[in-house]
């Protein structure tokens, strides 16, 4: 079966927990005297579950087209590791790795981090062209948010206190 | 109308709205320049910047400068290293790509800047009077018209995704809906599908989904896939900006044509640039004269003229359902609609009459806009060209880390940064398989409109009522069905012609 299909099986499970959601357990809590209006909070969510149902259907059962190969330039998922999914892989566990250190370790030292090791990931060898920019560009960062933006973010690790 | 222009006029020349027109060109530019960074990752990249500048007008004439120097950075490295950043600039490498291999690498970025630059200003002009047109029909409808009106965009955007897609790009868009469901809507006051998670509470955040949409697949498949950002081969050499008389006078009329067809596929919902260009280009090479009609593919001044006039002035037409309905109808419309409504800006008929100051200064800026890029980049290339040689080493973190920026700033919330890795991985599988995810994005920031639109007249008529009792409801859903019903029934005869099975009609 071919992937566009399998997300379809995947999106036609979703809608069928989201529908029986809207359908059976949700009004379960309605207020009495919400009963008397013509819409309730369900009423929308069930459309919407019986028409994402019916359209994962057609693509599950609609024959399918003599696939004429991926568009060129775009990415075969069939050959997929002929590609570097290794990398890609890795940089995307950096960023959970960054989502998780953020608070705790602080913005410049996880920013560095992040920066350099991804980019060392990527085949870059250069350390002392990399972590330079990768300094000022955290640094430069941190300030335009927290500066210019006003938004709050912590630069050092909690156990220096709260910095700023 | 006059009255309108001066506040537009007083509104984007100050000096600060100024400023955000040219930051935001150079920064499309610059950005728009490195392969494979399209306008649409661009934008949902500076939209925490333009959110928490607080005016809405500044902060939608920073994001339209962002759009077109976007564009026009695609053209310039279609032109110069036949790698098109951007769907909508791949019919420009037709020709610029041969002209650059000539060595007219700067005539053809001449070439791509007068067209786009007229482009985008007659866009601008027939804008300024089909926008109050149809924004006064608007002021007509009701919730309930509203209703059918959203529905209507939302299946012309999936109905001219192409054949084989409708159903996917439909199953796309109801899953923006789906998704647009999630959290505590104004509507009831009570949550909905968080499944008993917090931080679903409030909702997904339309930043975060569209990084999660744009740019972190277009990372992901810059890593991937390391041709994609080639840099090799292009002549950096660029000089001898002139192009002759003889030049101008031959692209002027396709200049004129372009600009007008690309406008009128720009309004279209779900068609825009990338279609404009490609019919642009097609249309050019139709009617060219045979002996110029050899020329196309092989660095055709007019073949370059064409998909570039085509496109800025689509961009320009894209603004028109935007401003006066509230309906976009492309991805970058749509990003450029969830920036609006998180400035507590609605945008619709109403737009016009309640803030004319936000519709007028965002026309006016666009010609400035178009302008700067002119005069400002056009001198500038040969230096911001040098961009291309940023190794993918440096860039590619970079980027992932001004997503993950942009969803934290967004909202302020670490989970949130796990959100947007889990949904750019989903966005990613849905791009290998060939789904659409502009209608996702449009789908998800039209969703909540479309229900309390749904609601209220749902709750005035008091039932399904309303379907009966408003013909033009009525008769607009019936559109809507018929936009989607038609490309499949064209598809099917298409399939059994092609099976040699007769069909009977």
């Amino acid at each position: 079966m071919a992937l566009d299909r399998w997300i379809a099986l995947v999106i036609l499970m979703i809608s069928l927990v989201y529908g029986y959601t809207a359908f059976f357990t949700m009004d379960d809590g309605l207020p009495p005297f919400m009963k008397f209006n013509a819409i309730w909070p369900s009423t929308f969510p069930k459309g919407l579950s019986v028409l994402a149902i019916l359209c994962a259907l057609i693509i599950l059962v609609s024959p399918g087209k003599d696939t004429d190969g991926p568009k060129v330039g775009d990415i075969d998922y069939r050959r997929l590791l002929d590609y570097k999914i290794g990398q890609a892989a890795a940089l995307l566990g950096m960023m959970v790795l960054y989502a998780l250190l953020l608070r705790p370790a602080g913005f410049l030292i996880s920013t560095v981090g992040f920066l350099v090791i991804s980019s060392m990931i990527l085949g870059e060898r250069k350390l002392h062209i990399l972590i330079p920019i990768a300094m000022i560009a955290a640094g430069v960062v941190w300030y335009l948010v927290q500066g210019v933006l006003g938004i709050y973010l912590r630069p050092l690790p909690l156990f220096l206190g709260n910095g700023v | 109308m006059l009255d309108g222009i001066l506040i537009g006029l007083s509104t984007a020349f100050s000096l600060s709205n100024l400023l955000m027109v040219i930051g935001g060109c150079l920064i499309g530019t610059f950005i728009g320049m490195l392969p494979g960074l399209g306008p649409m990752s661009i934008i949902s990249i500076m939209i925490p910047v333009a959110i928490s500048i607080g005016d809405p007008s500044a902060a939608l004439i920073l994001l339209a400068g962002v759009y077109y120097g976007a564009i026009f950075g695609g053209s310039t490295s279609s032109i110069l290293i036949n790698a098109p950043g951007v769907a909508s600039t791949v019919a420009t490498s037709f020709d610029g790509y041969p002209l650059a291999r000539q060595g007219k690498a700067g005539k053809a970025l001449t070439v791509a800047a007068i067209s786009s630059f007229c482009g985008g200003s007659i866009g601008a002009v027939l804008l300024m009077i089909f926008a109050p047109a149809l924004a006064s029909v608007a002021l007509l409808f009701h919730s309930a018209e509203y209703f059918a009106l959203m529905v209507v965009g939302l299946s012309a955007i999936a109905a001219f995704a192409g054949t084989g897609q409708v159903v996917k790009a439909l199953l796309m868009t109801v899953l923006g809906l789906i998704m647009a469901t999630v959290g505590e809507g104004a509507l009831f006051n009570m949550p909905r599908f968080t499944m008993g998670i917090m931080d679903l509470q409030s909702g997904f955040g339309f930043i975060t989904l569209a990084m999660a949409m744009f740019a972190l697949p277009e990372a992901l498949y810059l890593v991937l896939d390391p041709s994609r950002s080639k840099t090799e081969g292009g002549s950096s050499e660029i000089k001898d900006l002139r192009i002759t008389k003889a030049e101008a006078k031959s692209i002027a009329p396709v200049i004129g044509r372009q600009s007008i067809q690309g406008f009128l596929i720009g309004v279209l919902p779900g068609a825009g640039a990338t279609i404009a260009s490609f019919l642009g280009y097609a249309v050019e090479r139709n009617i060219a004269p045979k002996e110029e009609q050899d020329q196309f593919g092989k660095g055709s001044v007019k073949g370059l003229a064409a998909p570039e006039s085509a496109n800025n002035a689509a961009c320009t037409g894209s603004f028109v359902p935007l401003l006066t309905l509230g309906i976009p109808g492309s991805g970058t419309t749509a990003i450029l609609l969830g920036a609006l409504i998180a400035l507590n800006v609605s945008p619709g008929p109403r737009l016009m009459v309640d803030e004319p100051q936000i519709f007028w200064a965002v026309i006016i800026s666009m010609y400035v806009g178009n302008l700067i890029l002119l005069i400002l980049n056009l001198p500038l290339i040969p230096y911001i060209a040098k961009v291309l040689a940023v190794p993918r080493n440096y860039l590619i973190p970079f980027i992932f880390f001004f997503t993950l920026m942009g969803a934290y700033i967004g909202q302020n919330n670490a989970t949130e940064l796990l959100i947007l890795v889990g949904l750019g991985i989903c966005a990613t599988l849905l791009r290998f398989a060939d789904y659409p995810l502009a209608p996702l994005l449009i789908g998800f920031i039209l969703g909540s409109m479309l229900e309390d639109n749904f609601s209220r007249s749902m709750q005035i008529y008091d039932g399904f009522g309303f379907l009966m009792e408003r013909p033009m409801t009525i008769g607009l859903l019936g559109f809507a069905v018929l936009l989607v019903l038609l490309p499949a029934y064209r598809a099917r005869r298409a399939r059994l012609r092609q099976a040699g099975v007769a069909d009977g009609d």
